[in-house]
């Protein structure tokens, strides 16, 4: 299963990259992808929206689901991935490519507790 | 020998029980055969083994006697001849119709389409797939909006669907919903018992004064209830540019001559589809209709018909979206709605087949001239109507005039103590318009006089400029065997109970008699108006009552609501009553349900809407409460806790033993407890009952009308009827029956109307032979129980568990039998070449194969199945994996390097001539990307 090291993971199976600029890019997991079959629909959060960390703000829908995606880290949606909104089968080509929504978090100390709490890739890909 | 009848007993050769044989099915000798293979003496020991002894119930139910199918017609006749039939120019949603005879003998009647399930497997469903896609498009093409589901229940739960659904697409944070003061009476009753639960206000007024309210939504009527029309297109606007969403409740033959909601801008529209062609049968069952347009469709409640391409590239048919759905989003589902209205809908589709755009502007026309005629000639000028109006007759005239009415054999609509209102539908004829005049006293002119000046009551403005059903299916079978043949060809391509058992369970295991379904086309049942004087409807009064005290009787309880006309309402008139018991009682705050996580997926949903907070219960490996975990959860909420929710047999059918417990925790804490039964209640009821839950939503399962069964294209039994307790009596939802000032009502049209006892009161077959359905499942494995988790019905969360198929029941662990035939027995555990391998499953009955055994499937490391034929012939299979041609990736390679599908080689290959139809469901020649059409580039469709 492909667990890229760079990323911090949820366990429900959403990925977490700190970018350059203190915002969080959010997406999920190659083994969530694959759960979930082929991904028909992506309902991304609204930007501009505030989220808190445990919160669901997008609903990723397959043939055989439509499950909720929580987010990781509390802030401010500052991007949604319209892209893959178009065209949501990129997210079962690369999960790791198509990233769904992108979090600028208030205050960087808080994001950086919540995301120490994330897993690594060896203790997610130890979930699996 | 063949004289030992001669010396049987009279009582024995009248043959009182012979229905009750019949109806069950297997003869002595199966059900020993059966009993052996178990390992069980009788039927009494088999009971005792699986109904828990803690909850048996010890004593015959205090039924009526049994009797024979005539008797019980004659009698059900007698009781029809207690309804009296007059014209009802009542209108208010229900209008009279005339049901073209060919689709009533070979659709209504016709087992082949009443007994047919939910169309959850698309291969062996095409016939109504397509018949409920002719229903779709004909909604969209009369409301001009861009997609349709395939129905709802009625108007009025329409209506609070809608309610719900402006507040998940609309973007403005007021909380107001806008009702239009002149809806119908029903839906503005259903909307504010929904409003209540959800926490919206409520504001009546004229649509153009909506927009000035703070509103995520508004409800329009059109025509409204006094009937009159206008252009909603600039109050719609106004209330779009607050952000608010527009939903539009209308009526289909107005629609056909009216400028339509979607040209008025409309998000929303829907009604009821009952004047094409369905009876009005005292109320229902009927489809209601509901469209929207492309962008919300993932708000959208109900079920979708969709189109998509099967294995060789054509065009098949197949439910759409259907993860929005109760059984997979559960308490986030955008509706609890389980069920359909698929019998219903198909006679209104086929009747728009049937009649086509020319036949329904001649009727709609025909309508609106005999109501322009007898208005005008009434003297009621100056508002523009489609088919009914206000009357004004004076003061205090209503009263006598009404009676007049009833005396020439009409039934008016009583508005005030000074007007009256009359609606003209199909049924009305120019007689009829001779007769009201005179009851008016206008003697003077015939009415051919009156039409010379071609009276009409439509502004040009209002009048429809858009074609409707353009679309080939609606402009071909307008013959007699045309029609019919078209019926049967798509007859043939389902699979109903007419040719095997559908193995679900519960909803799928029954078969309503011919003698049970006569009585629902008699029109003394089919023909009254579900607001006719109920001193008309008296046949229906002893009906309904009769079987309220068949289902006390039964269930154990005090009272009895028969309302709700599907399980996922009768579960929400279960919820409501409890919630309004606590409120009375000081309560109100108790707001958390208890749901077991094995529960189906409208319980959540149901909760969901109650606005009950949702708390799961644990449940083991074989879907049974863990009792440990429910009493953790009962004490951790306990000072929330509004009730528990508990299917008993549970979805997995086991009786579990430690109900009583269940209940006493509960209610312990100060819950209620809701108890759904699945539909085997009526065998199980006669061994126990659910005395111990205050209240309970029970399915009336042995005998509803066919209405009801096949309304949801299932075949059995959808009425949702309530028993409750003493203590929650006062507050259940009240049907109309009961009379005036009861708790907000649940439903648009009175309860299950037609038929709903037509053999309860009679009791044709409660009867210990009942518990031979019990014997049936005896809690075998089937094979290739592993990939029972395909079972997309019921996405119970089950993990990774193997439990027995749903509806099985679990015997107590005995003396374990051989389950598999000792000549497959050679064969089970690795050889796979038997001679038989390919054909028929291990224990004889016909499952499909699991997909890794299909042709076209493939082994673990990616080698095909070799299909193997008698001896080394190669059996003629539709799909034969390993012709070139037809591999399913070699054809994928060819396909995309711009071969052309290869040709169909079975013989209903379509047309004779070639010809394809365009796609149904298509809006500007382009059937929407949600349901199956291509995207353009941009991805946006």
């Amino acid at each position: 299963m492909n667990t890229p090291d760079n990323l911090k993971y949820a366990a429900s199976h959403e990925w977490a990259r700190l970018e350059a600029d203190g915002s969080v890019t959010i997406g999920i997991t190659d083994h969530a992808q694959e759960a979930l079959g082929d991904i028909v629909f992506l309902e991304l959060p609204a930007v501009g929206r505030t989220v808190k960390a445990g919160e669901e703000c997008a609903v990723v829908e397959s043939v055989k689901a439509a499950s909720d995606i929580y987010s990781p880290v509390s802030g401010e949606v500052v991007e949604a991935n319209q892209a893959a909104a178009d065209a949501p089968e990129s997210v079962n080509q690369d999960a790791y490519a198509a990233w769904l929504f992108r979090i600028k978090p208030a205050d960087a100390g808080a994001c950086a507790t919540e995301l120490g709490g994330l897993l690594g890739a060896e203790a997610y890909a130890a979930t699996l | 020998m063949h004289a030992e009848h001669l010396s049987h007993a009279l009582t024995e050769l009248e043959n009182r029980d012979e229905f009750i044989g019949r109806h069950i099915g297997p003869g002595e000798h199966a059900i020993a055969a059966m009993l052996a293979s178990i390992g069980t003496d009788s039927l009494r020991t088999l009971i005792g083994e699986t109904v828990p002894a803690t909850i048996r119930l010890q004593r015959p139910l205090d039924l009526p006697a049994a009797m024979p199918e005539h008797a019980a017609l004659a009698a059900l006749k007698a009781v029809a001849a207690k309804n009296v039939l007059k014209k009802s120019l009542i209108g208010q949603g229900y209008y009279g119709t005339l049901t073209p005879p060919v689709i009533l003998r070979n659709l209504f009647e016709n087992p082949g389409w009443y007994t047919a399930y939910t169309p959850y497997q698309a291969e062996i469903a095409q016939g109504r797939l397509e018949a409920l896609l002719n229903y779709q498009q004909m909604v969209v093409d009369l409301t001009g909006l861009e997609i349709a589901n395939a129905s709802l229940l009625d108007e009025a739960t329409a209506a609070a669907e809608a309610m719900t659904m402006a507040r998940r697409i609309s973007k403005s944070k007021g909380n107001v919903f806008f009702v239009d003061e002149a809806a119908f009476p029903q839906t503005i009753d259903v909307i504010r018992t929904r409003a209540g639960f959800f926490g919206f206000d409520l504001v009546y007024g004229k649509p153009e004064e909506a927009h000035r309210h703070d509103l995520f939504g508004a409800l329009f009527q059109y025509p409204n209830a006094r009937g009159e029309i206008a252009d909603l297109t600039t109050a719609i606007a106004e209330v779009k540019n607050k952000g608010g969403v527009v939903a539009v409740a209308s009526d289909l033959m107005a629609l056909v001559l009216l400028k339509s909601p979607g040209e008025m801008g409309a998000d929303i529209a829907l009604g009821s589809s009952q004047r094409f062609g369905v009876p009005m049968g005292f109320g229902g069952p009927h489809a209601a209709f509901f469209a929207t347009r492309e962008a919300h469709v993932r708000s959208m409640p109900g079920r979708i018909i969709g189109v998509s391409k099967d294995a060789r590239g054509k065009t098949a048919y197949r439910m759409a979206l259907q993860t929005r759905e109760q059984h997979i989003r559960r308490e986030k589902a955008n509706s609890n709605i389980c069920t359909s209205q698929v019998l219903l809908a198909n006679i209104a589709g086929m009747y728009a087949v049937w009649h086509g755009p020319k036949g329904l502007r001649a009727i709609a026309s025909r309508i609106h001239r005999l109501a322009a005629l007898l208005a005008g000639a009434l003297g009621v000028t100056g508002r523009d109507f489609f088919d009914s109006f206000e009357l004004k007759v004076g003061a205090g005239e209503t009263a006598k005039i009404m009676q007049a009415a009833v005396a020439a054999g009409y039934n008016l609509r009583r508005v005030d103590d000074e007007t009256v209102g009359i609606s003209v539908d199909e049924t009305t004829t120019r007689d009829d318009v001779a007769a009201l005049l005179k009851l008016f006293g206008h003697t003077g002119a015939p009415v051919e006089a009156h039409d010379a000046a071609r009276p009409c009551a439509i502004s040009v403005t209002l009048q429809r400029r858009e074609p409707i059903l353009a679309h080939p299916v609606f402009n071909t079978h307008h013959t007699e065997h045309g029609m019919l043949r078209y019926l049967k060809r798509l007859q043939n391509r389902d699979l109903a109970l007419d040719h095997a058992m559908i193995p679900l369970g519960s909803c799928t295991m029954k078969l309503n008699a011919a003698a049970e379904m006569i009585p629902v086309s008699w029109p003394e049942f089919a023909q009254m108006h579900p607001f006719a004087p109920l001193d008309q409807a008296q046949g229906y009064v002893e009906l309904i009552t009769g079987l309220e005290n068949q289902l006390k009787a039964i269930t154990g309880f005090d009272a009895v609501c028969m309302q709700p006309n599907s399980g996922a309402q009768g579960e929400y008139a279960g919820l409501v009553s409890i919630r309004r018991f606590q409120e009375a009682n000081g309560q109100g705050a108790r707001n958390v349900c208890l749901i077991p996580k094995s529960a189906h997926g409208t319980n959540p949903a149901t909760a969901q809407m109650c606005g009950l907070e949702v708390v799961a219960v644990a449940c083991d490996d074989s879907g049974n409460v863990d009792v440990a975990d429910l009493k953790t959860k009962a004490a951790q909420h306990a000072a929330n806790l509004s009730c528990l929710m508990i299917t008993y047999p549970s979805t997995h059918g086991v009786f579990e033993e430690s109900v009583r417990d269940i209940c006493a925790i509960v209610h312990a804490h100060g819950g209620q407890v809701a108890w759904t039964a699945p539909t085997s209640t009526p065998r199980s009821a006669s061994a126990a009952r659910p005395t111990s839950a205050p209240t309970s939503r029970t399915s009336t399962c042995t005998r509803p009308s066919p209405s009801r069964t096949a309304a949801a294209g299932r075949a059995w039994d959808r009425s949702g009827s309530r028993a409750i307790s003493g203590l929650c009596a006062g507050l259940h939802p009240q049907p109309p029956l009961a009379g005036e000032g009861g708790p907000l009502p649940l439903q648009g049209g009175g309860r299950e109307g037609d038929g709903v006892g037509l053999r309860r009161p009679l009791g044709l077959g409660v009867h210990p032979a009942d518990l031979l359905d019990v014997h049936h499942h005896d809690g075998r494995r089937r094979p290739h129980a592993r990939h029972r988790d395909r079972d997309t019905q019921r996405q119970l969360r089950r993990g990774e568990t193997q439990g027995p198929l749903p509806g099985a029941l679990q015997r107590q662990p005995g003396p374990r039998r051989p389950r598999v035939h000792p000549r497959r027995a050679r064969h089970q555990g690795g050889d796979r070449r038997g001679r038989d391998r390919h054909r028929q499953a291990p224990d004889g009955l016909r499952l499909p194969r699991p997909d890794s055994e299909l042709p076209g499937g493939r082994h673990a490391d990616g080698r095909a199945h070799r299909v193997r034929g008698q001896g080394r012939a190669r059996p003629l299979l539709r799909r034969d994996v390993q012709h070139p041609r037809r591999d399913p990736d070699d054809r994928d390679r060819r396909m995309d390097a711009g071969a052309k599908p290869a040709q169909a080689r079975t013989a209903h290959r379509g047309r004779p001539d070639g010809r394809m139809d365009p796609a149904l469901h298509a809006r500007a020649g382009r059937v929407p990307a949600a349901l199956g059409g291509r995207r353009t580039s941009s991805g946006r469709s």
